[in-house]
């Protein structure tokens, strides 16, 4: 009985008690989620229009913080180092396409997955080639002061990653719902083949996407980086858009940015008030049995596209 | 029809390529040069599976041409030679050579085709499933350059042969039914603007009623529009029927062309396709038809 009380009601009190401490946690959350839903973008963009799970969309968000710090660096301006790191991702994107996609049209998905692992590993080495492996402190002038509503307190950086998140994805889902361009992605993504005899050429869709992708990339990496500093375990935070995917759907843009967010404020508040029943660092493994229960009961994630199937 | 089943399937194309040299003089009487010419292309799938062994046809403007033979005669695999899709099946065009108004078509790619108002509607509709069937009809629209406006009236034109797909424009592709993901695989490849569609079945899986309503319609785009078209197709009768011109296919041979007309009328396209021979055949007559045929060889 103890222990059904500690798990069922003891953390709810908790957060009678306290409500203002609550909002801060889950406010936290938020912004750390929608850290997630960045890299988790991309994943969904690619996913969406090549069905190809690209493993190496962390390395790409690690890649974009690196060259756009080291430009930075280097000397040059932001205005200067941003249109020239997309410019960069832009090129990665063409050689991708030109080099490893174009080879193994009409592969099975899981060589192309394979494909982008060893995709992933190359742009590790070529970053540390080009970039060297120091930690690299990232500053582009992202407000890092913080706002106070009563008792909760706001980090400013936090608003902005989030402002900067939310235009991104309506930018992009309008993109994707109205324009030519948008509507040949989700015909390629639904059927190669017919987009091909509609006159739709595959080799510039996909360079569009992993383009697109790309810049998605350095938007994640340069939010990250000026939060943790640019470093190699910058890719390692796209795994936790794995279980973000997973609840939101991996076709589903809007899902990508709920499914970061849930996943952030679970985690978070789960850590507070939950982890130390468990001995604490909850943060850690939460996500991931989250998106296991959605496996077994919602497969297609909240809000992928279902999969039709005629009888 | 359960005669045709109990024939055994090899004598079939030695027994049709008998009659072959007279008919093909009526297509050599076309004056005019072809839209498309296919001449003597072998396809290899997967560099050993050879799946067409030196096909040969001539596609006139104005004409609905229709391609016939039994599963794996290598009808699907012809169009998706003119449409220049083998790639992406690792298929292979090895020898020969397919013209379309005289240019050959091997360097170009499927976009380019489309330009040239080449389009080819697949085998089981292939819609876009999780679009609407209105962006299905936009992006069949997808390589046209001249505007919303002439795009609108294409799409209005499409509504009015299809006055269905109107009513479902809101609805995805996907929850459509199989007559109406037809109809919307036409409108796509009509959205072009297309001289020629390459229709490959489709009459499959369809209600014999609605069979006859595509082919009605591809009869009317083909009058109305002057949209040229190159059918597979396994349903006979009803290819026969609307169609102006046929070839037979057998293993990937062409063993039989000729008008519809006169092809609905010979003996053995009658025997073999639309299962109404001779009546007082029975299975010995059959064993020794065999027999025969291997004297012969």
């Amino acid at each position: 009985m103890d222990m059904l009380y500690n798990i069922l009601i003891a953390p709810f009190l908790e957060i009678a008690k306290s409500p203002s401490f609550f909002a801060e946690v889950v406010i936290g959350g938020l912004m750390s989620g929608v850290m997630y839903s960045l890299v988790a973008l991309g994943f969904v963009l690619i996913f969406k229009a090549s069905g190809v799970f690209n493993f190496a969309q962390g390395v790409m968000v690690l890649f974009a913080a690196l060259n756009f710090s080291g430009l930075l660096d280097a000397g040059l301006s932001i205005w200067l180092a941003f249109p020239l790191t997309v410019l960069i991702m832009v090129l990665l994107a063409w050689c991708i396409e030109r080099l490893v996609l174009s080879k193994l049209v009409n592969q099975q998905d899981i060589i192309l997955f394979m494909a982008t692992i060893g995709i992933g590993y190359f742009l590790q080495g070529f970053g540390e080639f080009l970039w060297t492996g120091n930690v690299r402190k990232l500053d582009v002038g992202i407000p890092q002061d913080a706002w106070f509503f009563g008792d909760i307190m706001i980090q400013q950086s936090d608003v902005f990653a989030a402002v900067v998140a939310g235009i991104l994805v309506i930018v992009l889902a309008l993109f994707f719902q109205y324009t030519r361009i948008g509507r040949a992605l989700r015909a390629v993504a639904d059927d190669h083949q017919a987009a091909m005899t509609v006159g739709i050429p595959l080799r510039s869709i996909w360079l569009i996407v992993w383009s697109v992708a790309g810049f998605v990339a350095l938007v994640a990496g340069i939010m990250w980086g000026s939060r943790v500093g640019v470093q190699f375990s910058l890719s390692v935070i796209a795994l936790k858009a794995l279980p973000v995917l997973i609840l939101g759907g991996f076709t589903s843009v809007p899902g990508a940015i709920i499914g970061g967010l849930i996943i952030g404020v679970g985690e978070k508040v789960a850590e507070i008030y939950w982890g130390p029943l468990f001995g604490g660092a909850i943060e850690e493994w939460f996500a991931y049995i989250l998106a296991m229960l959605f496996l077994f009961f919602r497969p297609q994630g909240l809000f992928g596209e279902r999969i039709i199937e005629r009888v | 029809m359960p005669r045709k089943k109990a024939l055994p399937h090899a004598v079939v194309p030695d027994s049709v390529v008998a009659v072959k040299e007279d008919v093909v003089a009526v297509n050599r009487d076309e004056g005019s040069d072809p839209l498309i010419r296919i001449s003597n292309i072998e396809v290899i799938y997967d560099h050993v599976i050879l799946v067409i062994k030196g096909v040969s046809l001539e596609v006139h403007e104005g004409h609905i041409v229709a391609l016939l033979g039994a599963n794996g005669a290598g009808k699907t695999t012809t169009l998706k030679a003119v449409s220049n899709l083998l790639g992406t099946e690792r298929g292979d065009v090895t020898k020969g050579t397919i013209e379309l108004r005289g240019e050959k078509v091997e360097k170009m790619t499927p976009s380019d085709l489309v330009n040239r108002g080449v389009v080819q509607v697949m085998e089981g509709r292939h819609c876009f499933e999780h679009l609407t069937v209105e962006e299905n009809l936009l992006v069949g629209a997808y390589t046209r350059r001249d505007g919303k406006a002439a795009i609108q009236t294409s799409m209005e034109k499409v509504y009015g042969y299809f006055p269905r797909l109107k009513e479902r424009r809101k609805s995805q592709a996907g929850y459509t039914s199989g007559g109406e993901q037809q109809m919307l695989a036409i409108g796509r490849a009509l959205m072009a603007n297309p001289s020629v569609i390459l229709l490959d079945e489709p009459s499959m899986g369809l209600a014999p009623q609605l069979v006859e309503d595509i082919f009605e319609i591809v009869k009317r785009l083909n009058q109305e529009q002057n949209v040229t078209f190159l059918l597979a197709e396994q349903n006979t009768v009803v290819a026969l029927k609307y169609a102006d011109y046929g070839y037979i296919l057998e293993n990937g041979r062409v063993v039989m062309d000729g008008d519809a007309a006169s092809l609905a009328e010979n003996e053995d396209v009658k025997e073999f396709y639309l299962g109404m021979g001779g009546g007082d055949k029975n299975f010995s007559n059959v064993k020794s038809y065999r027999r025969r045929k291997r004297w012969l060889a």
